[in-house]
């Protein structure tokens, strides 16, 4: 009744090619992106910082790593790794060029992210699946110990950290530990929507196609034309694009300092279970993933209190890795499709209500 | 620079042969003890195509309970067999509870089944046993000696002694016993398998339950060796490019590889780690995995990849 495309004629070929064809799609995202600028009117600094900020930089990889991981099909576990490449590129630039414009300053280490994933991606031509994932690992170990290591990436400081720098925009300051928590909040979700708005056309294009098709099966895709070199590494540079955007927002919209450890393989395993429990090969999916993966454990170390039990702080640590782990095994029985495919399962629902046949 | 990378380190090794052979046999030993680990995952992995990333925190599960069991006073061989036991029972549960839920899905989604197993299981052992880091002590002799001017550790021995013994019972096992039989024919085909009659669902359940032994084994000679503490999951990653190297699914293979992989590391630690700073260990093994896989895609006694459109 209320959800449905009856009487919405195309009449024109921008009209037939539209991102969102149903005109209650587009009434919905509207509403949602109208919605998501004006929380910082309502929310409180604890929610921004210790909920949404985080949950649109995991949005943000997690679309970077659906994009090689659902679209591509290169399993992939170096995403912390690439993340760690964006954070300290972006602070390197930085700090020998103040100057520059820090959201140049992210798209530009988001390309060195990149171009290190190009270089990890050459594997891929050889092998393929779980060797692949392996080898990936590769990355995310190298890439950690160099950054540890090597001075010259966080400006020989003694603590080993990089600190965001404060840095303007408009005289307003944007980045940095100063920068109020509305005014980051912002400029991560301009970031991701633009971005996730790319993404979406990225993978209804040519190139989405492309990927699809090696993904689906690489030989068949090789012999109608598609060239597995070009198709497979410009997956590993874009995703790896993405990865380092949202590591350059991890260190200066979110965390303010880090270190190695901030970029570990439980990042690297967490961005893979919110592309998997959102639902591989779909961008509504990352968000859904990473809003999962984001809300649960704060969600379940406020729970026990809310009924009234109390145990000792460790004994409730374990018991909420226990519950995280069997939660993620339940939501892959239930629907290992990911919950993108539960929504698409409701829209389709809606369509005939209220008269299914 | 070039001099310090490609001459030097062969001339320290040919300098002092002994101290070479004793970093070797250091890294072969070493070798031995990923090879266990890497031996669950190639079990799981052939019977029932799931890359089980939990065999790390199998390892931890195993060994702590045995270390909790004797804690609480049970003597050694009584906590050895409660533990068999528990690791059976988890086989169990596993299967009933996870994979037949799971079966005919893609590799990638029971390869994240297993990550969230390896929390679950984190979880439990913990909330059971405790979190302090534990020693370990079944009485395994632990005594230095020299053969030719090389120093050797009796414990090393006996690490690489019960691994040489396992894998010699693995071997005959799946040779000769009908289970054992199965179990490869289950490796090979799995439809073949079900259609002459295998039941295969108890299968992985034996599967799953040697894993746990073989675990456990490891579980033994790690937590003797550095004590029993959440870091002993960790060797799991240790053991995924000991896999690589060998390929997923041969059990030479892991031998083989987890003894280049801990040979390699040790050796590359110890004379080229200084030029770049040390600390090489976490990555090295990595690369050469990496380096071997361009080569040979499927790893060293891997079977061959064929793909047909």
């Amino acid at each position: 009744m209320i959800y449905r495309e009856a009487g919405q004629f195309k009449t024109s070929y921008a009209s037939d090619q539209m991102v969102f064809p149903i005109l209650q799609d587009r009434w919905c995202i509207a509403a949602i992106i109208l919605l998501a600028y004006a929380i910082p009117l309502m929310a409180n600094e604890y929610w921004l910082q210790a909920i949404l900020i985080p949950f649109l930089i995991f949005a943000f990889a997690a679309i970077g790593l659906n994009l090689l991981v659902g679209y591509a099909g290169q399993l992939s576990l170096g995403t912390g790794g690439f993340m760690a490449v964006g954070g300290y590129m972006t602070y390197k630039i930085t700090t020998s060029f103040p100057d520059l414009n820090i959201i140049v300053v992210f798209l530009l280490s988001g390309l060195l992210a990149a171009l290190v994933g190009l270089i990890f991606g050459l594997p891929s031509l050889r092998i393929k699946g779980f060797y692949l994932a392996v080898a990936t690992l590769a990355a995310q170990f190298f890439l950690g110990w160099i950054f540890n290591k090597v001075g010259w990436f966080y400006n020989y400081s003694s603590s080993g950290t990089i600190t965001a720098p404060p840095r303007k925009m408009f005289g307003i300051m944007i980045a940095g530990p100063q920068a109020s928590a509305e005014v980051r909040y912002l400029v991560a979700l301009t970031l991701v929507v633009v971005f996730a708005l790319i993404a979406k056309n990225l993978v209804r294009g040519k190139v989405g196609r492309a990927w699809m098709a090696i993904r689906d099966m690489d030989i068949a895709a090789e012999i109608i034309g598609i060239r597995p070199l070009q198709t497979k590494l410009l997956a590993f540079a874009i995703s790896s694009f993405y990865c380092g955007v949202a590591g350059a927002m991890t260190v200066f919209l979110w965390l303010g300092s880090a270190e190695t450890e901030a970029f570990d393989i439980f990042l690297s395993f967490n961005i893979l279970f919110m592309v998997i429990i959102g639902g591989l090969g779909s961008i509504l999916g990352s968000f859904l993933g990473a809003a999962f993966i984001t809300l649960m454990p704060i969600f379940l170390t406020n729970a026990p209190p809310l009924f009234g039990l109390t145990m000792p702080i460790d004994t409730q640590k374990h018991i909420e890795v226990m519950i995280f782990g069997s939660l993620i095994i339940f939501f892959l029985i239930v629907e290992p499709n990911g919950l993108a495919r539960l929504w698409q399962i409701s829209k389709e629902k809606l369509r005939l209500w209220p008269f299914p046949y | 620079m070039l001099y310090n990378v490609l001459i030097a380190p062969f001339v320290d090794m040919a300098g002092s042969p002994v101290f070479f052979a004793e970093v070797v046999i250091g890294g072969l030993l070493t070798g031995v003890m990923y090879s266990l680990v890497a031996l669950g995952f190639v079990l799981i992995f052939k019977a029932s195509g799931v890359f089980n990333f939990a065999q790390g925190v199998m390892v931890l599960f195993a060994a702590l309970t045995l270390v909790g069991l004797m804690e609480r006073g049970a003597p050694v061989w009584l906590a050895l067999i409660l533990t068999v036991m528990v690791m059976t029972a988890l086989a169990f549960a596993i299967e009933r509870i996870m994979l037949r839920q799971l079966v005919n899905q893609e590799g990638i989604i029971l390869f994240m089944a297993t990550i969230g197993l390896t929390f679950v299981l984190q979880g439990l052992g913990e909330t059971l046993w405790g979190s302090n880091v534990k020693a370990l002590d079944v009485g395994i002799p632990n005594q230095s000696f020299e053969v030719g001017g090389i120093l050797l550790n009796e414990f090393d021995l006996f690490a690489a002694a019960s691994g040489a013994v396992l894998v010699t019972v693995l071997a005959i096992f799946f040779h000769y016993t009908r289970i054992g039989r199965a179990l490869r024919a289950v490796a090979d085909d799995h439809q073949a398998a079900l259609s002459v009659g295998i039941p295969l669902k108890s299968i992985w359940v034996i599967v799953w339950s040697v894993a746990g032994v073989v675990g456990l084994v490891a579980g033994i000679m790690w937590g003797a060796k550095s004590g029993v503490q959440f870091s002993l999951s960790l060797i799991a990653l240790k053991a995924l490019p000991v896999l690589i190297l060998g390929g997923f699914t041969s059990v030479p293979g892991a031998i083989v590889g987890g003894l280049i992989i801990g040979v390699g590391e040790k050796v590359a630690e110890i004379y080229w780690g200084p030029l770049v700073g040390g600390a090489i260990e976490n990555w090295f093994a990595y690369m050469l995995a990496l380096v071997f896989l361009v080569f040979r895609p499927q790893g060293l006694f891997g079977e061959r990849i064929i793909e047909r459109v």
